[in-house]
């Protein structure tokens, strides 16, 4: 009997190489040290960070969270302590690591301030690409740049003027055609898509009659949104070259499996982190016995393919 | 202590009175290093729905065995109160900042007061032990005699016990915050411990604030991951908006902002 060889987990999304393709999404893992009694860092495919501003932000009204059905609201509002103390505090911790730190990145007032956030981030050789943090739905704003077009076009192609990272863009659920803004991103260049953000979302209190949120309304996550996010990714997948990175509920190998058969080249996990530290370990694991079983060499052998039916 | 996440087997779960429950279960770790005052995240379901954790108080811990008790008030809590003796529990803990113990000399004669309101009682009990050498007075306030807990505990720990609950049915007939007030002008306490609702720790920390005494409240709020991590679990402070989950659930009555 010839021992049958382990799987190839590694994936390039633009120029960064990742060892496998299971990273935590952005808003959901802080800063990494937040999780370091719980698993081994190291192991992860990439970490991304909860989102930087420019100026520190204190976040939203208390309470900022509440339970649903499969899932659960937020509305954070993008607390951070802003790219000064991020570079300053957080930062050295990641830099430890040794694996690919993404630095998420959004702007609270005015596009100029990714301009900004680009530059510094660009400068630091241990950020391994950027994610452009474009599809908040917590910032009280009537329209996200990621619900329009053109205005992605025009954000992404200013980004793209001012690093060579790798950027990755992250689009919102919330849209009419995710093919027509995932067109827009690529033709901008960016170098791959994080799909998708959280769903808009609200719950009442029908005993007091008031929101449950703070800021009464937020963003869905958790298995509730993953049918929606999968088929999201699949429609970009068919329209789009660039990589995806699929998210939106991932719980455990079986979701992280749809992702990839939809057309992602990478999966996120976020809302399961807060459930299950352990969730991202356990599917870099899974993935592996499944391509094991299934005679997969590489990723190249999953990612979106989907077959046409039942045969 | 770091917390750890564990698969702790449950020794008991069974009912107190009414819809109030009281589970134990095997950590040795856990029991050797908790704070009174710190909690523990449970997962009640391997499913997605109850989605969350369910952060509870510690109640008391010790060779090897850590006690909770809980109210049943909505799914995850009626999931948690199903779970046999022997099944295995998905516990992250001890988690936040428990109370700071003050060392008898630091009284100088006066009182430690605990003041707990309906189910802030459980991490009283654990602080009780912690500080029965300086005989501390409890104070429980309830809506009525039926959600009075742990009254037994609490007088086998020698604290002396006064209770208030809103219908007169069992000691002071009104809120356990007057009855504070009364106790506060008679003479001042070395310092005051205390866990309840938010209306009545607002209520504490205006009268400690008032009298200008120490007090450490332990706050109650919905949390999604209870890591410090995600943020939704604020609470405004003089110095910005903390975490109950890391940098709580124990606060000093001077820093909140209610």
């Amino acid at each position: 009997m010839v021992k049958p060889k382990q799987p190839n987990l590694s994936v390039k999304i633009g120029n960064l190489d990742l060892k496998n393709p299971v990273m935590v999404a952005s808003g959901t893992f802080g800063y990494a040290q937040e999780f370091e009694d719980f698993i081994d860092l190291r192991k992860l495919g990439a970490i991304v960070t909860k989102t930087i501003t420019v100026k520190a932000r204190q976040g939203n009204l208390p309470p900022r969270t509440c339970e649903t059905p499969a899932g659960m609201l937020n509305s954070i509002g993008l607390e951070n302590p802003g790219i000064d103390r991020f570079i300053r505090e957080k930062l050295p911790f990641l830099k430890k690591l040794g694996i690919p730190v993404i630095v998420s990145i959004a702007a609270e007032e005015t596009p100029d301030e990714f301009a900004i956030l680009v530059k510094r981030l660009d400068r630091i050789p241990e950020v391994s690409a950027i994610e452009l943090n474009i599809s908040c739905p917590n910032l009280q704003k009537n329209k996200l740049i990621s619900q329009d077009a053109a205005d992605t076009l025009e954000l992404v192609s200013a980004a793209r003027k001012l690093t060579e990272k790798c950027l990755i863009t992250k689009l919102s659920p919330n849209v009419a055609s995710i093919t027509e803004i995932a067109l827009a991103a690529q033709s901008a260049g960016a170098d791959a898509l994080a799909l998708v953000n959280t769903l808009g979302g609200m719950s009442i209190d029908v005993h007091k009659r008031i929101p449950k949120l703070g800021n009464w309304v937020g963003g869905l996550s958790g298995p509730a949104i993953r049918p929606v996010a999968v088929k999201m990714v699949w429609e970009a997948y068919n329209k789009i070259q660039i990589p995806i990175i699929g998210m939106g509920g991932i719980m455990d190998t079986e979701s992280a499996l749809e992702f990839f058969i939809a057309g992602a080249a990478a999966v996120s996990v976020g809302t399961a982190n807060f459930i299950n530290p352990q969730t991202s370990l356990e599917i870099i694991a899974g993935l592996q016995q499944y391509m094991l079983e299934h005679n997969m060499q590489n990723l190249s052998q999953l990612t979106g393919r989907l077959k046409a039916c039942q045969d | 202590m770091n917390p750890a996440q564990i698969k702790a087997k449950i020794i008991s779960n069974q009912r107190l009175s009414g819809n109030y429950w009281h589970l134990e279960f095997e950590s040795g770790r856990i029991a050797k290093h908790a704070v009174a005052g710190q909690f523990v995240n449970i997962r009640v379901t391997a499913g997605p729905a109850p989605l969350l954790r369910r952060p509870i108080s510690i109640h008391g811990a010790q060779a090897g065995k850590v006690k909770i008790i809980y109210e049943i008030i909505g799914e995850g809590t009626r999931v948690l109160s199903g779970k046999e003796p022997g099944e295995f529990l998905d516990v992250i803990g001890p988690l936040g900042n428990g109370f700071i113990y003050p060392r008898p000399a630091e009284s100088k004669g006066a009182k430690n007061i605990l003041i707990a309101g309906g189910m802030g009682v459980a991490p009283l009990v654990f602080l009780a032990e912690k500080l029965k050498k300086t005989k501390p007075l409890v104070l429980i306030g309830a809506r009525t005699k039926k959600e009075i807990l742990c009254t037994r505990e609490f007088k086998a720990l020698g604290c002396a016990l006064k209770l208030a609950t809103d219908d007169g049915s069992l000691g002071f007939k009104g809120r356990v915050t007057d009855l504070f007030k009364i106790i506060l002008e008679q003479s001042k306490p070395a310092q005051v411990f205390s866990c309840g609702p938010h209306l009545m720790l607002k209520a504490v920390a205006e009268m400690v604030n008032e009298y200008k005494i120490n007090a450490q409240l332990s706050l109650e709020e919905h949390m999604a991951c209870g890591l410090g991590a995600c943020l939704g679990c604020a609470v405004k402070t003089k110095a910005g908006y903390k975490t109950v989950c890391k940098d709580g659930p124990v606060f000093s009555g001077e820093e909140l902002i209610w």
